[in-house]
């Protein structure tokens, strides 16, 4: 059911500032959410005023400045810093995406980070994500077969055939789309949501897979699928630039041609 | 390891507004105001039904600042959720699903509905 409003554990009370150094010129503020496990206190929103002439172009930059020379137990995930791990996935001035492929120039005002939404809090920016994957887990993404592989050589793809994939390979499940629709807020626990519905459609349209009226036998549920209403948050949101709304409705549309539809 | 004490991020109250999600909790919205708008078109043929006097009444109250209100958002979220209505159908047959298709047809859809509701206004006033 969707409950619009925070439980009380999770509304969030006013943090420390943290200003800037004497004699910075160029400064912008980062108001950062903070939770720690071990406090027993509420989430709080933390503001530290940053010298932009002494930090990297973008908000991952700033965040990890925060991190090595203002407050060392600021906690986030990231890795590669360029757009292809999904790691440091946060709600960044009011939407989702990647910290290190959003330049700071980007956002007007102050810099406002949030984890990503509607997920349960680990630590300051840092989801639990177990349900997301065990989701992923459960529309089974690898290829599934019958026929027996060839014994010499790969299973081969025609150029026409690889094509249907584009669009849907590049997905680096960092979550952003999920975390951005309002029905995976509020029907998460059973709909598959956004990133892994796309997932799916990668595996349907693959031509070697064999297993597709089984995947779409798994998707044939009131909550899966259908609880899509294309509100288009997924899309908007992606910062791969990919369409999770336009897999989900070949989804429907194949669900419908089946039937004879 | 504790986790049922973990927080639950904010959702509603930190994700910026976009034509995307306020489109389509309109189209909602919408919907519920013209199932109001039912219960007034069958008041109106039960005051019709009624006699000349309890008509004449509601058409009074119809016509008073507050029933032109009414009758003007029931007006702007007939064409709304027809249009938006069509919108969605498109989309379910799978055209304009992309983020140029989603603008220009959610900024059409309200554009029209605008047009849609003076001409209507325009013709009765």
């Amino acid at each position: 059911m969707a409950e619009f409003r925070l439980p009380k554990n999770s509304r969030i009370s006013k943090g420390k500032h943290h200003p800037a150094p004497d004699g910075a010129k160029n400064v912008k503020t980062f108001r950062v959410y903070r939770w720690d496990p071990d406090s027993g206190e509420n989430p709080r929103v933390d503001s530290y005023d940053i010298d932009l002439d002494d930090c990297g172009p973008m908000v991952l930059d700033a965040v990890i400045k925060i991190k090595n020379e203002i407050d060392p137990t600021l906690t986030f995930r990231r890795s590669c810093r360029e757009g292809i791990c999904g790691s440091c996935a946060f709600n960044i001035d009011g939407t989702n995406t990647l910290a290190c492929t959003k330049g700071i120039d980007e956002v007007k005002g102050d810099v406002k980070i949030y984890p990503l939404p509607h997920m349960p809090v680990v630590k300051d920016l840092v989801p639990d994500l177990t349900h997301f994957y065990a989701q992923y887990a459960s529309i089974r993404p690898w290829l599934r077969t019958q026929s027996p592989a060839p014994p010499d050589k790969e299973r081969l793809q025609s150029p026409e055939d690889r094509k249907h994939i584009d669009g849907l390979y590049e997905c680096i499940l960092c979550a952003c789309c999920s975390t951005a629709c309002p029905s995976y807020w509020w029907s998460g626990e059973r709909y598959l949501g956004p990133a892994i519905l796309l997932q799916a459609y990668r595996w349907l349209v693959d031509s070697r897979d064999e297993a597709t009226g089984e995947r779409l036998d798994d998707l044939e549920d009131p909550f899966r699928l259908y609880r899509c209403h294309t509100i288009m948050n997924c899309t908007k949101t992606c910062p791969k630039g990919l369409n999770p709304a336009k897999a989900i409705a070949e989804i429907k549309k194949m669900m419908l041609a089946r039937r004879g539809l | 390891m504790v986790t049922d004490n973990r927080p639950l991020s904010p959702h509603l109250q930190v994700y910026r507004p976009q034509l995307t999600s306020v489109m389509s909790i309109s189209h909602r919205i919408t919907g519920l105001l013209l199932s109001l708008g039912m219960v007034m078109v069958t008041a109106w043929v039960v005051a019709l039904a009624a006699g000349p006097e309890a008509f004449a009444s509601l058409n009074e109250l119809l016509a008073s600042p507050v029933g032109l209100v009414a009758l003007l958002l029931w007006t702007l979220s007939l064409f709304y959720h027809l249009l938006n209505g069509i919108r969605h159908l498109f989309w379910d047959a799978g055209w304009m699903l992309d983020l140029k298709g989603a603008y220009a047809s959610g900024w059409a859809v309200l554009v029209l509905t605008v047009i849609l509701t003076a001409i209507v206004w325009g013709g009765l006033l």
